[in-house]
């Protein structure tokens, strides 16, 4: 029997790749840094930062959408890999410039004083100058990097073992998984949490030991956010093609039969949370040094349920869609939320858009799961249907595939 | 005989309702079985308890030679030594092919890593196909299985469960809502099943057992009423009262 390759089975994940490559290449081509200088280097920050959210919007695509755990806590993970990853450029910049500055003493300092000195710098601001027990590996890159994965990858474990082993399903889970990011979010308000409480953490733009000017390195971010983005959906792709795919979503579809199968529900759960835990938390550690500061803010409530709006938006259950959700409402909040569109007069009331956005955006999020609950992405099936018609192997005949198509086109 | 499964002196309650009250019951390893009783006699209860859905207050559910208690066991652990269950209403994954549903179902390690790294061979697409041939839905298997009929999706139901493998099949209602030749078809196909392994069909209708042809346990108010032939137990003047006469 001949084996088909994994991208003859799944054609669109090639033709994925082809896009975000142009992409990539298409942006570099108009940097200032690299090209035409046509985009400014903010934007090109900005599509970066949308790159990471479109990986995220995959890892929400895949717990949700195929797996139908309707996680409202992703960005949880996602702040966590931000921050440790920020707790290193914080680190390492700090030292830079304390070093610098000490630099000129008539006795050179010594260790311990130089750590004290970064210690004030960073702590300051919240009436202290200890490092606390969680900055221990704040001065290696690969450690922190290695945090990355490991811390939200152990809370999702720990909260998925705790909430699957239960049975909690469906809106108690949504429910829990707020919690668990609100929870996390009035945690690192605190000043003693260790994590400079509200003031977050900032100057990430600025990377340790490079000269390189920020129209460069926001360059080198797109392309990293670009790689991930691309090898995080051949993995998503990957993962859902075969019969793991099927298992997931046996479960979002009928949990009960899949356990009576033999297989072990709460493992595959477990399995897929973490796994996309994992994704969120490489999307984060890629997102804020663009970003250049992060908060606890970030990891509030909303931030993940605007998660599932994209991914509505563009159409779960398809990864493809929950990418284009996650690109087409960012950029479009950006835009509206930015202040460049011009308000409208009424005459009695001004409709200033960075308000209205928010109405606009829950307004097409309700219309969107009324009515079209394939989101973006089931504009591609009309666009197939239009030229296959669907005959679902050689059943139906000739009038019956007419009959399809044209009710493709309306 | 030796026994497949022994349930012994089991009771359930829920919130004060005993929905099973000291049930026996035991079935060896080739044999068809047929329960029937009226609503509420704890037809589905007893399905739950021994495939582990329900953990009973009292009583001893025993398995296999070694005699295994299975109410300990998780549902996914006790399907996977050998018990399948099939649904009332036919539940099958309607959004996947009819051959996915098979290959899912097809006897193999079922732990997330060694499905992520699952890669079909071609001895479970014979499989497959095989399984498919005995169900009737051959020409099927590339459809999506939502698109099947009420009587095609029971079937692959059935199918899904003898792909597992399974040393016994619980299965409820079969043949509700099916045509007459639908029914024929099942019934055919239970019987080649309980050739080789323990089926338990619960089942409402009469002339639908009769077909089966095999003892028949008729349970009421959660424990076992009488035990026999089909002549037997129409002939006992309590399942009369219970149960047939009205």
């Amino acid at each position: 029997m001949k084996r088909e390759s994994f991208f003859a089975r799944n054609p669109s994940v090639l033709v994925f790749i082809a896009i975000l490559a142009l992409f990539t290449l298409g942006v570099t081509l108009a940097s200032e840094a690299f090209g035409a200088g046509l985009i400014s280097t903010s934007f090109i920050k900005t599509l970066g930062k949308t790159l990471c959210l479109c990986l995220i919007a995959v890892a929400m695509d895949l717990v949700w959408g195929f797996a139908g755990i309707l996680s409202l806590g992703h960005f949880a993970f996602f702040g966590l890999g931000g921050y440790m990853v920020g707790m290193w450029l914080m680190y390492e910049r700090t030292r830079d410039i304390v070093v610098a500055s000490m630099a000129n003493a008539p006795i050179p300092p010594t260790p311990a004083e130089i750590d004290a000195a970064i210690g004030t710098q960073i702590f300051g601001v919240v009436g202290s100058s200890e490092f606390p027990a969680i900055w221990f590996f704040s001065g290696s890159l690969v450690m922190q990097l290695l945090l990355v994965l490991l811390v939200p990858g152990l809370l999702a474990l720990i909260f998925g073992w705790l909430a699957f082993r239960s049975r909690v399903t469906g809106v108690y889970l949504s429910i829990l998984t707020q919690a668990m990011t609100l929870a996390l979010a009035l945690y690192l308000f605190q000043n003693d949490s260790g994590l400079r409480g509200n003031n977050g953490l900032s100057g990430l733009q600025n990377l340790p030991g490079v000269t390189a000017s920020q129209a460069v390195v926001s360059v080198w971010f797109l392309w990293a956010s670009a790689l991930a983005l691309g090898l995080g959906y051949l993995l998503a792709a990957w993962v859902v093609s075969g019969k793991f795919g099927s298992v997931i979503r046996g479960i979002r579809d009928d949990e009960a039969r899949v356990r009576f199968l033999g297989y072990s529900v709460e493992g595959y759960k477990l399995f897929i949370f973490t796994l996309t835990a994992l994704i969120a938390g490489i999307a984060g550690a890629l997102y804020y040094p663009q970003a250049g500061i992060i908060n606890p803010a970030e990891v509030a409530p909303i931030a993940s349920i605007y998660l599932a709006v994209w991914v509505a938006i563009g159409g779960r259950g398809r990864l493809y869609g929950a990418v284009i959700g996650a690109a087409f409402v960012s950029l479009v909040s950006s835009w509206f939320t930015g202040g460049q569109v011009p308000s409208v007069n009424l005459g009695v009331y001004t409709i200033n858009w960075v308000e209205w956005w928010q109405v606009i955006l829950g307004l097409s999020f309700v219309l969107v799961t009324l009515f079209a609950p394939k989101g973006i992405g089931g504009l591609f099936d009309l666009a197939q249907g239009r030229l296959v018609p669907n005959r679902h192997g050689a059943d139906y005949g000739p009038d019956q595939g007419a009959l399809m198509e044209r009710e493709g086109r309306e | 005989m030796s026994t497949l499964l022994e349930v012994s002196g089991v009771s359930v309650t829920f919130d004060g309702y005993r929905a099973i009250r000291n049930l026996s019951f035991n079935i060896g390893p080739a044999e068809m079985r047929a329960i029937i009783g009226p609503n509420g006699a704890g037809k589905t209860t007893f399905m739950d308890i021994v495939t582990g859905k329900t953990r009973p207050d009292e009583g001893r559910v025993l398995w296999g030679e070694k005699s295994i208690s299975l109410t300990r066991m998780s549902e996914a652990k006790i399907a996977q030594i050998g018990i399948g269950r099939k649904f009332q209403r036919p539940t099958v994954f309607e959004d996947q092919s009819v051959f996915d549903n098979l290959l899912l179902s097809l006897k193999n390690k079922r732990g997330p890593f060694s499905v992520l790294f699952y890669r079909k061979t071609p001895s479970d697409t014979e499989r497959v196909h095989a399984l498919a041939e005995e169900i009737g839905l051959a020409d099927q298997l590339p459809r999506k299985s939502g698109e099947l009929s009420h009587g095609q999706k029971q079937w692959l139901e059935i199918g899904m469960l003898l792909a597992q493998e399974p040393q016994l099949l619980l299965v409820d209602e079969p043949a509700a809502g099916m045509t007459p030749e639908e029914r024929e078809h099942t019934t055919s196909l239970l019987v080649q099943a309980a050739k080789t392994r323990a089926v338990v069909v619960v089942e409402h209708d009469m002339e639908f057992v009769r077909r089966l042809d095999c003892r028949v346990t008729v349970l009421h108010e959660g424990s076992v009423l009488a035990e026999g032939s089909l002549d037997h137990v129409t002939a006992n003047q309590q399942v009369i009262d219970v149960y047939l006469g009205r």
